[in-house]
């Protein structure tokens, strides 16, 4: 059991700070890193992995410092985000050089076992430059599985993989969590973490935005305050019902339709239909306003 | 020395098109030896001329950029590096296997035809060819270390490493003398003149400096690109 201890870590490139004094402890299971892209998600996986140092404040694995420590990779296993992996070498190879290069005393059979486990048995005597890329993301999980390390950091994992793919990566990284391991994967796409995640970290502008159980953030996203477009065919007489109940906080009416403010999400959709069919009024259009990631992501700072 | 990260770097330089390009310099310089003997040129200066100039001056060190850009600089550029770097390898393992690489690959691609150019053009006279193929491998070594520090630098190791040989050692080694003194060029020919008898062969620097020189740079620049390699970044999200 293994933890990754993140204290008050801050990173900066000149006047750009791309990691703003975030803390957090990461433990068995799987974690998700979640955020809008640029919100520095790599940087701090980076910083985890050993390949930057943190501007001030520490990152540590089990107490050690993660930075200058070659030796910490027999209990770190890394998935990196970029696709360059040495496309000359087969599958075989590449996982067979990882073992090699870990020092294991079989390193053939943990190069096999490797392969199985990321299901690539098959395709191990094919060059990785004629694997799709999501036989390379599996290949790149297979030589950062070989040791069986503790600690499974995953960049990006299910970047540009097709649904198969990425449904196959899921299971994957659910199982490793499964098995007692310290999983942290970075991904901008709340839908991934929600279906892999036990335990999510919400990073926006370089701060921690949210920590904590997965359900518990997905609760605060969705009672946050809502905006919606609505178009209907009485646009002032839907405002007038709307904003006589308690679940809208404010209607603006333009020539375009009405902006709608609601404090309830699940009311509010409730709501709706049943005004407009009693006021027989007809709705040609409701659409959320503000559903981009970046927009539930600000409100969470907030909170 | 670690034979799996030789290995995947090996493979690596030897499986690409860059082989090619590697293959081409020295059959260069093989044509112009055979053209110029048999048109009945190849005077002992003409052969002196040739090797330290083209051979010493200009083959040596593009086939050193060629070959370091190949072991290290393309594996920093495209990320693939973090491979072998987040195995439980000391850093400067990796780069001394990687010098140890680059060296035997310049001294393959560069050396041995400086030394096979100069037996077609002198045969054994003067040590003429035994001489310039010592200088060169001299030169092998301290290129290859100094051009895998280089790419340990800067994403930029081609431009770097073209202003160094062409910039400095060329340009300003031929304007102020005192320049000479540090130039990877001056160390071989002094070399290539300390084993050859040859009075064809210009040197600025003693013998003894030379190898001195030579040495200290090829440890020093070593260890420099093992301690930036300790602490090699990979930038985050911009």
């Amino acid at each position: 059991m293994s933890t990754i201890e993140v204290e008050h870590a801050s990173r900066w490139y000149g006047n750009v700070v791309a990691v703003n004094d975030v803390t957090m402890e990461v433990g068995p299971g799987v974690t998700g890193l979640l955020g809008p892209n640029g919100a520095g998600k790599s940087t701090l996986l980076h910083m985890m992995s050993g390949f930057l140092a943190p501007s001030i404040g520490t990152v540590q694995v089990d107490g050690r410092p993660v930075w200058h420590d070659h030796d910490l990779y027999r209990t770190i296993g890394l998935v990196p985000e970029r696709d360059a992996v040495y496309g000359y070498l087969t599958g075989w190879q590449l996982a067979l050089a990882s073992a090699r290069l870990h020092g294991l005393p079989r390193p053939e059979e943990a190069a096999r076992r490797a392969l199985e486990t990321v299901e690539l048995a098959d395709a191990r005597d094919r060059r990785i430059d004629t694997y799709s890329k999501g036989m390379r993301q599996r290949a790149k999980v297979a030589a950062a599985l070989v040791h069986e390390p503790e600690v499974v950091l995953l960049d990006e994992p299910f970047n540009g993989m097709d649904p198969r793919q990425r449904l196959h990566m899921m299971d994957l990284v659910r199982r490793m969590g499964d098995e007692g391991r310290t999983v942290l994967f970075s991904s901008h796409i709340l839908e991934e973490v929600e279906r892999v995640a036990e335990h999510i970290q919400v990073i926006v502008a370089g701060r921690l935005a949210a920590s904590g159980d997965f359900r518990e953030i997905r609760r605060l996203m969705t009672d946050r305050p809502h905006v919606f477009t609505i178009r209907s065919s009485d646009d002032r007489r839907l405002a007038t019902a709307l904003i006589a109940d308690r679940s809208t906080t404010g209607v603006e009416v333009d020539g375009d339709g009405l902006r709608v403010r609601a404090s309830d999400f699940t009311r509010f959709t409730w709501l709706v239909p049943r005004v407009a069919r009693d006021l027989d009024v007809g709705l040609r259009e409701v659409r959320p306003a503000d559903e981009s990631l970046e927009s539930v992501f600000s409100y969470l700072v907030t909170q | 020395m670690n034979r799996v990260v030789a290995g995947i770097t090996l493979r690596g330089m030897l499986g690409r098109r860059r082989a090619l390009l590697l293959l081409v310099l020295p059959a260069t310089l093989l044509a112009m030896a055979i053209v110029i003997t048999a048109l009945g040129g190849a005077h002992p200066w003409v052969t002196a001329a040739l090797l330290q100039q083209f051979g010493v001056g200009t083959l040596l060190p593009l086939v050193a950029l060629v070959v370091t850009t190949g072991v290290l600089g393309t594996e920093i550029d495209d990320g693939s590096i973090v491979f072998l770097l987040s195995k439980p390898v000391p850093r400067p393992v990796i780069v001394r296997t990687k010098v140890a690489i680059a060296i035997g690959l310049i001294a393959l691609f560069a050396a041995v035809p400086v030394l096979v150019a100069g037996l077609v053009m002198a045969g054994g006279a003067d040590g003429l060819a035994a001489g310039f193929g010592a200088g060169a491998l001299a030169g092998a070594i301290a290129y290859g270390a100094i051009f895998v520090l280089i790419n340990v630098l800067t994403r930029h190791a081609v431009v770097a490493g073209l202003l160094y040989a062409l910039v400095w050692e060329s340009l300003v080694g031929g304007f102020v003398p005192g320049a000479r003194q540090l130039s990877v060029q001056q160390w071989a020919a002094s070399v290539a003149g300390w084993v050859s008898s040859s009075s064809y062969i210009h040197t600025q620097v003693a013998p003894m400096a030379a190898v001195g020189l030579l040495a200290a740079t090829t440890i020093l620049a070593t260890v420099l690109a093992g301690q930036r390699l300790r602490s090699l970044s990979i930038a985050g999200e911009s």
